[in-house]
C-alpha cells in the first residue's frame, strides 16, 4: 500500500481543479483512501491523514469520520500526534456529541504531563472547547496549574480557568484562593490573563466584586500595575508603537470600570490614575485611542468627578474630529450612551456631530442620526431642524422612516412656532412621504387640527403639494383629510401666511377624484378620498350635485371599505339629510394626546439604543431647600420668603404652545424694562407683562447674557421676595450662557402681588466660569411701578 | 506560483495601513438562530479569516456552536463583508453582535466581538496576529496560510485561548511556537524521512 499522499501535495492538487465537480471527486477519491486508512489502524500515517481531512473539512466537506481519530492521536505519546489531535478536537469535535467526553482522560493525564507544551495544548484546548462535564472532571487541575511557578501554564491555567467558569459558574469558589497572588507577577502574560480571570468573577458574582474590593484592595494593586506601564521606560517586549502593553493597560482599565461602578470609595481610589491616563497617552495611532476609549468609558461608568467627566466627553469631542472613521464612529456610539446624563457636555460638540450626517459610512451616519435627535433641544431647534431636513432628503432609504419619525416628534416638543411646525411638517411630507410611519399620519392630523390660525396655510400647501404628485400615501391621506375639512378655506382664498392660490371647487373635488380612482392608492388612502370627498358637500356650494354622483358610482366598489362608506354617505344624502350638515360639521381641537415617551426609533441588533429625545434634566447639583436657606440666612430677614426654582429642564419655557398661553391673557403694554444686575460680564435683564385676567399678576421675563470671552455653565438663577408677594419661577432655557453675547438664557418668574405693594426682589446667582464657581447676591429696587401697581 | 495581487501578495505584517475595499452598505441586524450566551456580554465569538473571493482560510469558534450554524453564520457574514465600500469604517453591527473586520492584502481578518468588547483594541488584536504569522512565516502571504494552515492554527491557538489574548509579548509567544516545533522535529527519526523517499 503506498504512503498517503503528503498534506502540501494534497492541497496543492485539490487547487488545481477548475470546477467544483472537479474538486469534490478529487475530495471524495482522498477522503475513501483516508477512510481504508483509518480502517488499518495505521500509526505512522494517521496525523498526516487526519491533517488532510482538516483542511477538507474547511473547505465544507464532512470530516465526521475523523472524530475518534483525533481522540487516537491526542492518546499517542508523539507530539507531533497530539498536536494535530487536539487541532483535530477543537475543529471536529462538538460538545453536544458524547464521543468528546472520551478526550478527559486523555485531556487529565497530558495536563500532567512532563513536557509544558503538551501541559499547553491540553489547557488550550480545555480552554477552548472543553464542555460543562469535562469542567466539572478537570477544575481541580487547572486550579493546580493556577498555582504552578511556571508563568507559560499559569497564564494559560488562568485563561482556562476563565472558560471553566463560563460553562460551570458554581466552580467559581473554588478558584478564589489561587487568585491570592496573581497580580504580584512580573511576567505581562500572566498579569494579563490573571485580570480578565479576576474581571469575570467581578461581574458573575457581587460577592466577589465585593470581596475583591474589601479584602483583597483590587483597586490599589491595579492602579499600582497600571501606574508603572504608564511611567516606566520602553520596553522593547510589550511595545506598541511607544505605548507600554496597550492590551494589559485596556483590560486593566476595564476591571476597574467594574470594580469602580456604583462604589464612591473605589472610584475616588481610581480618579488620579484615569485623569493621568486620559491626558498622557499619545493618540497619534489607533492604540492610543483605544487606550482612551476605554478611559472614557470606565470614566462614564464610574462615580467619577465632574471634571473627570468633562475631559472624559472631550476626549469624544477629539475623537469626532479624528481622521480615522474608525475613531468616529466609536466616539459617536459612546456619546450616544452619555447624552442623557451629560447633556450639556454633549450639546458642545453639536455641530461636529452634526457633521457626521454627511459622512459617507452608512454605520455612522446612523449614529449622527441618533445623536442629532438626543441634542436637538429649544435653542437649537431650527439650525438642527435644517440639517436634519437636508439629511432625510439625501440620506439612504434604509433611514428615512426613523428619520421622518424622529423629525416629527422633536418639531412637536420644540417648534419654535404654529407655522415653523406646519412646514416643517409639510417638508418631510414631501420629502420622504412614502417613508413616513402609518402611526404618523393620525398625528400629523391632530396637530393639523389643533393649529386653528394655521388651516388656510396648511389646506393651500397640502394642496399644491399633491397637485403634482399623488404617489406618497401618507402625504396624500393627510392631504386629503384636511382638504375635505377645511376645502372651504381653499377656494375662498383665505390663506393670510402666504399668497392664496386661485382654486375652483370644480378643481379640488378633481384632484380628489383621481386619487380615489389611482392604480397607486392604496385602500386606506382611497377610503380618506372619498370621506373628504363626503365632507365637501357641506362646506361647498357650487358642486353638491358632483359629489352626489361620486359618492353614488362608489356605492358599487369591488373595496369593501369604500363601498360601506359610499352606502352609507348615500343614505345621508338621501334619507337623512338633515342631519348631514351636523354629521359632516368641522372637526373639534382634539384634546391633546401626550406621547408617552419617545418611541424607540431604533433598535439595533437586540441592543435597544436609549430613547432618542427623552432627555434627563442634568443634575443640578444643588439641593434646593439648603440653597433656599442660604438665601434666607443671608438676607438675615423674617419678612422674605425664599423660592425654590425648579429644577432646570431642557425643556424651554419658550416652546410653542406654552407661549401661546402666556401670551394668550397678557396685557403687552410698554412697560419698560430693567436691568437687575450687571457685573462681571454677566448681565441680566428684567422685561415684564401684567395679565389682563388676574391684575395681581406679572410675568417676568429674565434674560441672562454674557459679554465674556468664556462661557458661563451650570447656571442657576435664584429669587426672593417679601412674604407678602408669591413667587413661581418657570424652568429656564438652558442652564449654560455662551460666551460674546452670543445667546441668552430666559427664565419666567410669575408674581403674584394680591396687597399691589412695591416689588422688592433679592436675587442668588450662581454658575461656573473660567473653571470656577462663581456666586453673588444682589437686591432688585428698580422695578418700573407700572410693574406692580 | 507567488502571485502579486493574488494570495501571494505578502501581507504588509510590519505596516500599520490598512487596506481599503469594495463597496457596499453595511446591512443592519439579521435575523437567526441564537446560540446561548454564557458571559456578561464581552468575549470575543470568533475569528474568521477568508479571501476577496469568499474561500474560508480559518475559522476559530470560541462559543459552541452547532456545525449548520456556525456555515450560515460564516456564509452570511461574508458576503456582509465582501460587500463594504473602501471608505467605510472596519466595524459594523451584525446580528446582535459587532464585528471587526481588516483587510491585509487578499486576506480578510475578523473578529465578532460582544457589546462591552473594545473595537479598537480588537484591531490590535488583529494586527498582533498578523505580525505573529509574519514573523513566523517570514513576509507571509495568503499562500503560506493556505499551505500551513495547521500552523496557523498553532499560532493562534498560543496567543489567544477562549477568546482572550494569553500573552502580550511577541517573543513570547514566537517562542513557545519555535520550541513546539522544535519538539515536533524531535519526533521525526531520520529512519521515517528515508521511509518516506522510498528508500527504507
Amino acid at each position: 500500500m503506498p504512503a498517503p499522499i503528503r498534506l502540501r501535495e494534497l492541497i496543492r492538487t485539490i487547487r488545481t481543479a477548475r470546477t467544483q465537480a472537479e474538486e469534490r471527486e478529487m475530495i471524495q477519491k482522498e477522503c475513501a483512501a483516508i477512510r481504508s486508512s483509518f480502517r488499518e489502524e495505521d500509526n505512522t500515517y494517521r496525523c498526516r491523514n487526519v491533517a488532510k481531512l482538516l483542511y477538507m473539512h474547511m473547505l465544507g466537506y464532512p470530516a465526521h469520520f475523523g472524530q475518534l481519530e483525533c481522540l487516537k492521536l491526542i492518546a499517542s505519546q508523539k507530539f507531533t500526534d497530539k498536536r494535530i489531535g487536539y487541532l483535530g478536537a477543537m475543529l471536529l469535535l462538538d460538545e453536544r456529541q458524547d464521543v468528546h467526553l472520551l478526550m478527559t482522560n486523555c485531556i487529565k493525564n497530558d495536563l500532567n504531563h512532563s513536557t509544558q507544551y503538551v501541559q499547553g495544548l491540553a489547557l488550550c484546548t480545555l480552554g477552548c472547547m472543553g464542555s460543562s462535564e469535562m469542567c466539572r472532571d478537570l477544575a481541580g487541575e487547572v486550579e493546580k496549574l493556577l498555582k504552578t511557578s511556571n508563568s507559560y501554564l499559569r497564564k494559560k491555567a488562568a485563561l482556562c480557568a476563565v472558560h471553566v467558569i463560563r460553562k460551570v459558574p458554581e466552580l467559581m469558589e473554588m478558584f478564589l484562593p489561587a487568585t491570592k497572588n496573581l497580580l504580584n507577577e512580573k511576567n505581562h502574560g500572566v498579569l494579563h490573563t490573571s485580570v480578565v480571570l479576576l474581571t469575570e468573577m467581578c461581574e458573575r458574582s457581587p460577592d466577589m466584586l465585593a470581596h475583591f474590593r474589601k479584602n483583597e484592595k483590587l483597586v490599589p494593586q491595579l492602579v499600582r500595575i497600571l501606574k508603572n506601564l504608564i511611567m516606566s521606560g520602553y520596553s522593547p517586549e510589550h511595545d506598541v508603537s511607544g505605548i507600554s502593553d496597550p492590551f494589559l493597560q485596556v483590560r486593566i482599565l476595564r476591571l476597574l470600570r467594574i470594580l469602580g461602578r456604583n462604589d464612591d470609595d473605589s472610584s475616588e481610589a481610581m480618579n488620579d490614575i484615569l485623569a493621568q491616563v486620559a491626558t498622557n497617552t499619545e493618540t497619534s495611532k489607533n492604540v492610543g485611542n483605544a487606550i482612551l476609549y476605554e478611559t472614557v468609558l470606565t470614566i462614564m461608568d464610574i462615580k467619577s468627578e465632574s471634571g473627570l467627566r468633562v475631559l472624559a466627553i472631550n476626549i469624544l469631542g477629539r475623537f469626532l474630529l479624528n481622521n480615522d472613521k474608525n475613531i468616529r464612529y466609536v466616539a459617536l456610539t459612546s456619546l450616544l450612551k452619555t447624552v442623557q446624563t451629560d447633556h450639556n457636555a454633549v450639546q458642545r460638540h453639536r455641530s461636529t456631530i452634526v457633521d457626521c450626517l454627511k459622512d459617507l459610512d452608512v454605520s455612522i451616519k446612523r449614529r449622527a442620526m441618533e445623536l442629532s435627535f438626543a441634542l436637538v433641544n429649544g435653542n437649537n431647534v431650527r439650525g438642527m431642524m435644517k440639517e436634519l431636513l437636508y439629511f432625510l432628503d439625501s440620506c439612504e432609504p434604509e433611514f428615512k422612516a426613523d428619520c421622518a419619525s424622529g423629525i416629527f416628534l422633536a418639531a412637536e416638543k420644540y417648534a419654535p412656532s404654529k407655522r415653523w411646525h406646519i412646514d416643517t411638517i409639510m417638508r418631510v411630507l414631501t420629502t420622504a412621504g412614502s417613508y413616513v410611519r402609518d402611526d404618523a399620519v393620525p398625528n400629523l392630523i391632530q396637530l393639523i387640527t389643533n393649529s386653528v390660525e394655521m388651516h388656510a396655510y396648511t389646506v393651500q400647501r397640502l394642496y399644491k403639494a399633491i397637485l403634482g404628485d399623488y404617489s406618497q400615501q401618507p402625504l396624500v391621506q393627510v392631504a386629503s383629510w384636511c382638504i375635505g375639512e377645511y376645502g372651504d378655506l381653499l377656494v375662498s382664498g383665505q390663506c393670510e401666511e402666504e399668497e392664496p392660490i386661485q382654486v375652483t371647487e370644480d378643481e379640488v373635488l378633481d384632484i380628489l377624484e383621481s386619487v380615489l380612482i389611482s392604480n397607486m392608492s392604496a385602500s386606506v388612502t382611497r377610503g380618506y378620498a372619498l370621506t373628504a370627498i363626503m365632507k365637501l358637500s357641506t362646506r361647498f356650494t357650487c358642486t353638491v350635485n358632483r359629489i352626489k354622483k361620486v359618492v353614488s358610482i362608489y356605492g358599487s366598489s369591488i373595496d369593501v371599505e369604500l363601498q360601506q362608506r359610499a352606502v352609507e354617505y348615500n343614505a345621508l344624502f338621501k334619507k337623512y339629510d338633515h342631519m348631514r350638515p351636523a354629521l359632516l360639521e368641522r372637526m373639534p381641537v382634539m384634546e391633546k394626546v401626550t406621547t408617552n415617551g419617545p418611541t424607540e426609533i431604533v433598535q439595533t441588533n437586540g441592543e435597544t439604543e436609549p430613547a432618542v429625545l427623552e432627555t434627563k434634566p442634568p443634575p443640578s447639583g444643588l439641593q434646593p431647600a439648603s440653597q433656599a436657606n442660604d438665601l434666607l440666612d443671608l438676607l438675615g430677614g423674617s419678612d422674605i420668603t425664599p423660592v425654590i426654582p425648579t429644577a432646570p429642564t431642557s425643556k424651554p419655557a419658550s416652546a410653542g404652545g406654552e407661549l401661546l398661553d402666556l401670551l394668550g391673557d397678557l396685557n403687552l403694554t410698554g412697560i419698560p424694562s430693567i436691568t437687575a444686575y450687571n457685573k462681571n460680564g454677566l448681565k441680566i435683564d428684567f422685561t415684564f407683562e401684567r395679565s389682563n385676567t388676574n391684575p395681581s399678576v406679572t410675568v417676568i421675563t429674565i434674560q441672562a447674557s454674557n459679554s465674556t470671552e468664556l462661557d458661563m455653565t451650570d447656571f442657576v438663577f435664584q429669587a426672593a421676595v417679601p412674604k407678602t408677594f408669591q413667587l413661581q419661577l418657570l424652568s429656564p432655557s438652558s442652564s449654560v450662557i455662551p460666551a460674546f453675547n452670543s445667546g441668552t438664557i430666559t427664565q419666567v418668574i410669575k408674581v403674584l402681588n394680591p396687597q399691589k405693594q412695591q416689588l422688592r426682589m433679592r436675587i442668588k446667582l450662581t454658575y461656573n466660569h473660567k473653571g470656577s464657581a462663581m456666586q453673588d447676591l444682589a437686591e432688585v429696587n428698580n422695578f418700573p411701578p407700572q410693574s406692580w401697581q | 506560483m507567488r502571485g502579486e495581487a493574488g494570495p501571494g501578495a505578502a501581507l504588509p505584517g510590519g505596516r500599520r495601513r490598512a487596506e481599503s475595499d469594495p463597496t457596499g452598505p453595511g446591512t443592519g441586524p439579521g435575523l437567526g438562530p441564537r446560540t446561548p450566551v454564557p458571559g456578561p456580554g464581552a468575549m470575543m465569538r470568533f475569528m474568521l479569516l477568508f479571501s476577496r473571493q469568499g474561500k474560508l482560510r480559518l475559522q476559530k469558534w470560541y462559543l459552541a456552536t452547532a456545525d449548520k450554524d456556525k456555515k450560515k453564520m460564516v456564509r452570511e457574514l461574508m458576503q456582509v463583508v465582501l460587500a463594504r465600500k473602501p471608505k467605510m469604517c472596519s466595524f459594523l453591527e451584525w446580528r446582535d453582535l459587532k464585528v471587526v473586520y481588516k483587510r491585509y492584502a487578499s486576506l480578510y481578518f475578523c473578529c465578532a466581538i460582544e457589546g462591552q468588547d473594545n473595537e479598537l483594541i480588537t484591531l490590535e488584536l488583529i494586527h498582533r496576529y498578523v505580525e505573529l504569522l509574519d514573523k513566523y512565516f517570514g513576509s507571509v502571504c495568503e499562500l503560506d496560510i493556505i499551505f500551513n494552515f495547521e500552523k496557523a492554527y498553532f499560532i493562534l491557538d498560543e496567543f489567544v485561548m477562549g477568546g482572550e489574548i494569553q500573552d502580550t509579548s511577541k517573543k513570547s509567544v514566537l517562542k513557545a511556537i519555535e520550541q513546539a516545533d522544535l519538539l515536533q522535529e524531535e519526533d521525526e527519526s531520520p529512519r521515517s524521512v528515508l521511509e518516506e523517499m522510498g528508500l527504507a
